[in-house]
């Protein structure tokens, strides 16, 4: 087969089988759904493959499908760009999208919308694959809006319940608030480049590096990164643009894993990194990346210390995590941001498909004040989940060890303005995400059994309502297959591919840096002398104190001395009620953005439309010409000496003015 | 290739009424069907328009004159160039979904129903292809009396009322036209052509003067603001259908007549107008954005929509570049498929609850999966989201908006967040969540004639997302010349 056509089956299997389990899951029933979805993601899954060892072989591709639109010297097309970097994502996608159709077979097996669920997911896989796969900004836009539409569907699966279809039209807004700075951006680049085609604005960056924004002044290549950041703001949820993730969680799990952890939401971080030769003009747009980033990195992993329901700490500890990948972007090592994805994408997808597990395990209880003692119960949940949490935290040898080193070491050794602060953040985040992370573990594998102690007013992750008490258990085997299979990689990736990744030119063209004005990615690559010496040098250093620490402090507090968190709770009370706040972005947000609109909309309609325009103009006029007539209607008298005394008056004064003229 | 397809495209569906009249109104199915055909064979004559189209030739195609009042060098005279022919395709298109929607609903007077609707399509293709000046008007004038006829007689409570703001609204707006028509007429040394005036030489204190005449009568179509305020008023009060002809086709003759008229006739008053229309267009996306948002009323909600959607038309027309005009063309075929599609959709609900209140609505989903499919599918189109039709327009104009100005760009883009706001918040109160009372609990889902309508629109409005390319081949020439004309003075 021509590696053409291989290209666009990568894609296009995915999507079938979302068409056939979408428009004929009624008739192919949910085994046919299910079948026909896996096989299509299998293919992908096997094609990607092939074109990996196709890459690996030091082939590339960059071609057009068709020619979307023609308009105003523009040409823009549907086509592939085939790197290092797409074929990565490629593999994650796919192999991510596999196991959590496969695991969606145990979790979802009772739901009505079983169908339609998994309709949805393929189409996620194919909307996710454009995005990665293209070579232009209006297809990436495509795939982006895409994924934005699929996980709005998602999130709102349970369309019943009040709190799921806020969240997803939520995640929606605050998206297309992102994607109107990555629009304007995409503008700014089709006004001044010409084109759209990335081989073709890239060859343009000099030219654009030189030029100013004739309108605001700006400088133009700042402008037009920052405009692109702000939609990677939205997609991967940096603040202020993350409120809807936690929100998100909602959906069913394993969309919580495929989108809100692996994939959709590092498209901002996969695309920033597909943008480097334009990010890499301009220190202003990478210091805003690299603050934005810290403060996610930090202050969102807070957040996840004071949260009790599972699927809300790992939520937000993805948009730690986020955050850590955005730093990576911000101090030009791009590779390490990707490098960090791929190995967040296993050990997260795992972490959310074992919560889920859980959840399954305890009835559909997602409190984790209410578990305790699972590991009795769930013993393969149990251990996948550990190595995730390890792989998480950054323990020595383990894929998260490795990428988020490397992104505190790389941090460490840039120069650009707000290093120092992301540096001290990235440290800080390090003990904060042991911390929760190990607080969420511990409660919920080991300790006292808590179960029965579930109220039963608790909000839960499932359709229907079967709280049937009882003792936990272990899930079902396809929902245990995918967890050994995503935890193999989480421990294994990074000691894998760190060196070629990081430091062996992998990536080669697909990523750019200025190695002369951001030196971070050598300097690092200086003191790295193999996987093994980097992890036993790990030991050693500051970052493996701090996660250590959390561990412990997290063992103490909430196995050793349950009554501490309680107590500190109290004396830090206005902390707590700030954390617990989540900061009061949904307040402020709802006050003056959804409330604001509401208002000004309100006041526009009926001060502007109703009172002036139709009150005052239209109706206005029409009683003007009312009152006229009213005035007219005395002269017309019907009595016809009076028309004619008129009428001489008339003539008498035409004449007057007519013989006065000369 | 001239079969005096332009004639049959106006005449075909206009006298095809005849017989539809005639039947009565006893007859109901002789008269649906009939109507049926009447309006394929409409859509029939006019595919020629588009396989036979010369997309290199800038000028007008498929042209017919005739004397009609020779007196005052009056012609019947019809052609359609890149600009033009499009919209007699898919009014015509239109047409055929009309019919079908109100094949059952209408229990009234069907033959009229029906009848109306056919000259009124007979009378817009004139309206579209008319060469001459006064047959333009005639035509655009006596648009106006099947769809006062149809929003007073088929309409809700209200609509005496809304059929008189419509009437008078636009009729206002028209008379100053023909005021500016006949000054041209004048000025051309005795000749209606509306080619020939394209090649005046007009002073610029005319050129002004003739701008806003033509300015009120078109602006009132349009809507623009301030003058929007009729359509939301006609459209609930107007029956399904008429509110599809509305938003689809009619709301078009007034950006039409910008194209056809303004831009080429006066292009340095254009030019000199082109701020305030600018702002006008740029007050139509966003101040009504924000009316559209508190809205109450599906139907006035969709109204707005597409007062904010016509912003975009206006706006890409003034930024005189191509891919501002192309962008606002094809915005205009996409909400004639988008608004099209998301009245019918409120009428499916209305003819099963007899409400269009949002508040009555809720869970509509659970009754009814496969219309809430097809109603996400539009809203989404309605946001303007990529691969459907609605976002190709929008993106077009934004980027020629960039181009000409950051900032006119900038405000341009908030229908990213105000679209999906105020139509995703309506469908997810309308449709998501539990089922609100009992009437939406005895809903049925749409039937098969309900499904062949918005699974045409449907195709037609992914069809035109994800390959838009032969829709803009066919204006580029056109769009091209129009440029260059805009770019000469005229003084």
């Amino acid at each position: 087969m021509e590696m053409k056509t291989i290209y666009l089956l990568i894609p296009m299997a995915p999507l079938l089988g979302a068409v056939v389990a979408g428009l004929f899951g009624k008739a192919i029933g949910r085994a046919g759904a299910h079948v026909v979805t896996i096989l299509g993601v299998a293919v992908a899954f096997a094609l990607s493959v092939i074109v990996f060892q196709d890459v690996q072989a030091g082939n590339t591709f960059n071609g057009t499908v068709y020619t979307w639109l023609q308009s105003g010297g523009l040409t823009l097309e549907v086509g592939f760009l085939i790197d290092k970097l797409t074929v990565m994502m490629m593999l994650v996608v796919t192999f991510v999208s596999l196991m959590v159709h496969i695991y969606t077979i145990g979790y979802m097996a009772e739901d009505p919308g079983y169908q339609r669920f998994f309709s949805y997911i393929s189409l996620f896989t194919f909307s996710m694959l454009m995005l990665v796969m293209s070579n232009n900004f209006v297809q990436l836009f495509f795939g982006w809006e895409a994924v934005g539409l699929v996980s709005y569907l998602l999130i709102g699966f349970w369309y019943t319940r009040p709190t799921a279809i806020f969240a997803n039209l939520k995640a929606f807004l605050v998206n297309r608030v992102g994607d109107f700075g990555f629009l304007l951006g995409i503008g700014l680049i089709a006004a001044y480049a010409g084109s759209l085609d990335y081989a073709e604005v890239f060859a343009k960056r000099e030219e654009l590096a030189a030029l100013t924004e004739t309108v605001t002044g700006w400088p133009l290549i700042t402008a037009i990164c920052i405009c692109l950041f702000i939609g990677a703001m939205g997609k991967s949820a940096q603040v202020p643009l993350h409120v809807w993730l936690p929100d998100s969680m909602e959906g069913p799990t394993p969309i919580s894993a495929l989108i809100h952890a692996a994939t959709m939401v590092t498209a901002g971080i996969f695309m920033v990194t597909r943008m480097s030769p334009l990010f890499e003009l301009s220190d202003t747009a990478l210091s805003f990346v690299l603050i934005i980033g810290a403060i996610t990195a930090l202050f969102m992993g807070f957040l996840g210390i004071i949260q009790n329901d599972i699927k809300r700490v790992v939520a937000y500890s993805t948009l730690s995590q986020l955050g850590y990948m955005t730093v990576a972007l911000g101090v030009s090592a791009y590779s390490v941001a990707v490098f960090h994805l791929m190995t967040h994408a296993f050990f997260k997808a795992l972490l959310f498909l074992a919560a889920g597990s859980v959840i399954m395990g305890c009835h559909h209880n997602q409190d984790i004040r209410y578990m305790g003692g699972l590991r009795k119960y769930m013993p393969i949940t149990w251990i996948t989940s550990l190595l995730g949490s390890l792989a998480l935290i950054g323990f020595p040898f383990l894929s998260g060890f490795f990428s988020k080193d490397s992104i505190i070491e790389a941090v460490h050794a840039s120069n650009i303005p707000g290093a120092g602060f992301a540096y001290f953040a990235v440290l800080a985040g390090v003990f904060v995400t042991a911390f929760y992370s190990f607080r969420m573990y511990f409660l919920v594998f080991h300790g006292k059994e808590r179960f029965d102690q579930v109220p039963h007013d608790e909000h839960h992750d499932a359709h229907h309502d079967d709280h049937h008490s009882g003792s936990p258990h272990e899930s079902p085997w396809v929902v245990t297959l995918p967890l050994v299979l995503l935890a193999i990689p989480s421990v294994v990736i990074g000691f894998l591919t760190i060196q070629p990744m990081l430091f062996g030119d992998w990536f080669g063209a697909a990523v750019f840096i200025d190695s002369v004005k951001h030196p971070a990615m050598s300097e690092f690559a200086k003191t790295f002398h193999g996987p093994v010496a980097m992890a036993l040098h790990g030991i050693t250093t500051l970052p493996f104190f701090l996660a250590m620490s959390g561990v412990a402090l997290s063992w103490f507090f909430y196995l050793k001395r349950p009554d501490i968190p309680a107590a500190i709770q109290k004396a830090l009370q206005p902390l707590h009620t700030l954390l617990e706040n989540k900061y009061y972005f949904d307040k402020f947000n709802d006050v003056v953005f959804a409330g604001g609109a509401r208002l000004l909309g309100k006041g526009l309609w009926k001060g502007g439309d109703q009172m002036l325009i139709d009150g005052v103009m239209v109706n206005g006029s029409a009683r003007l010409v009312g009152w006229i007539s009213t005035l007219v209607r005395f002269i017309q008298t019907g009595h016809i000496y009076q028309y004619a005394f008129a009428m001489i008056i008339g003539v008498f004064a035409l004449m007057t003015f007519w013989f006065n003229r000369f | 290739m001239n079969a005096h397809l332009l004639s049959l495209a106006i005449w075909v569906p206009i006298l095809g009424a005849l017989p539809v009249l005639a039947l009565g109104s006893e007859r109901r199915n002789a008269v649906r069907w009939l109507s049926l055909l009447v309006a394929i064979a409409g859509f029939l004559v006019t595919i020629p328009l588009y396989t036979g189209f010369n997309n290199q030739d800038a000028g007008m195609q498929f042209v017919e004159r005739l004397a009609w009042i020779p007196r005052f060098n009056i012609e019947y005279s019809l052609g359609v160039d890149g600009i033009s022919m499009l919209f007699i395709l898919l009014n015509s298109f239109i047409t055929i979904l009309v019919v079908l929607a109100g094949w059952e609903v209408i229990e009234e007077k069907q033959a009229q129903y029906m009848g109306a609707f056919l000259v009124m399509s007979g009378l817009m293709n004139g309206i579209f292809s008319a060469l001459d000046g006064i047959l333009f008007y005639v035509f655009f004038e006596s648009s106006l009396i099947p769809m006062y006829i149809i929003i007073g007689v088929w309409g809700g409570a209200n609509r005496v009322y809304a059929a008189f703001k419509f009437f008078l609204y636009t009729l206002l707006g028209s008379l100053l036209m023909l005021v500016a028509l006949l000054w041209l007429f004048f000025e051309a040394g005795g000749s209606f052509s509306i080619l020939d005036w394209h090649n005046l030489r007009i002073d610029m204190a005319p050129q002004i003067l003739i701008f806003i005449a033509l300015l009120l009568s078109f602006a009132v179509k349009v809507p623009m603001w301030p003058v929007h305020t009729w359509l939301p008023d006609a459209h609930v009060e107007a029956p399904t259908g008429g509110s599809v002809v509305l938003a689809a086709i009619a709301l078009k003759l007034g950006a039409y007549g910008f194209l056809r008229f303004s831009l080429p006739i006066v292009p340095d008053a254009s030019h000199a107008m082109a701020p305030l229309m600018m702002a006008l267009s740029l007050i139509a996306v966003i101040y009504i954005g924000f009316v559209a948002l508190v809205q109450e009323d599906m139907k006035k909600l969709v109204a707005y929509s597409s007062i904010s959607h016509m912003g975009f038309v206006t706006l890409g027309f003034f930024i005189f570049n191509s891919l501002g005009i192309e962008g606002a063309l094809v915005q205009m075929i996409s909400h004639g498929f988008v608004s099209a599609a998301m009245f019918l959709c409120i009428g499916v609900m209305y003819d099963r609850m007899h409400s269009r209140k949002i508040a009555d609505y809720g869970g509509v989903m659970n009754t009814m999966p496969k219309f809430g499919a097809f109603f996400l599918l539009f809203s989404m189109a309605n946001a303007g989201l990529p691969a459907t039709s609605g976002f190709v327009g929008e993106f077009m104009v934004i980027l020629g908006a960039v181009k000409l100005n950051f900032w006119i760009g900038s405000a341009a883009a908030t229908t990213l967040i105000l679209g999906a706001a105020y139509t995703l918040w309506m469908y997810k109160r309308v449709v998501f969540g539990p089922v609100a009372n009992s009437h939406v609990a005895e809903l049925t889902d749409i039937n098969g004639r309900e499904f062949l309508i918005l699974g045409i629109l449907a195709g037609a409005v992914l069809i035109m997302g994800l390959y838009p390319f032969p829709v803009v081949d066919v204006m580029h020439a056109t769009v091209d010349n129009l440029l260059k004309h805009v770019a000469t003075s005229k003084l």
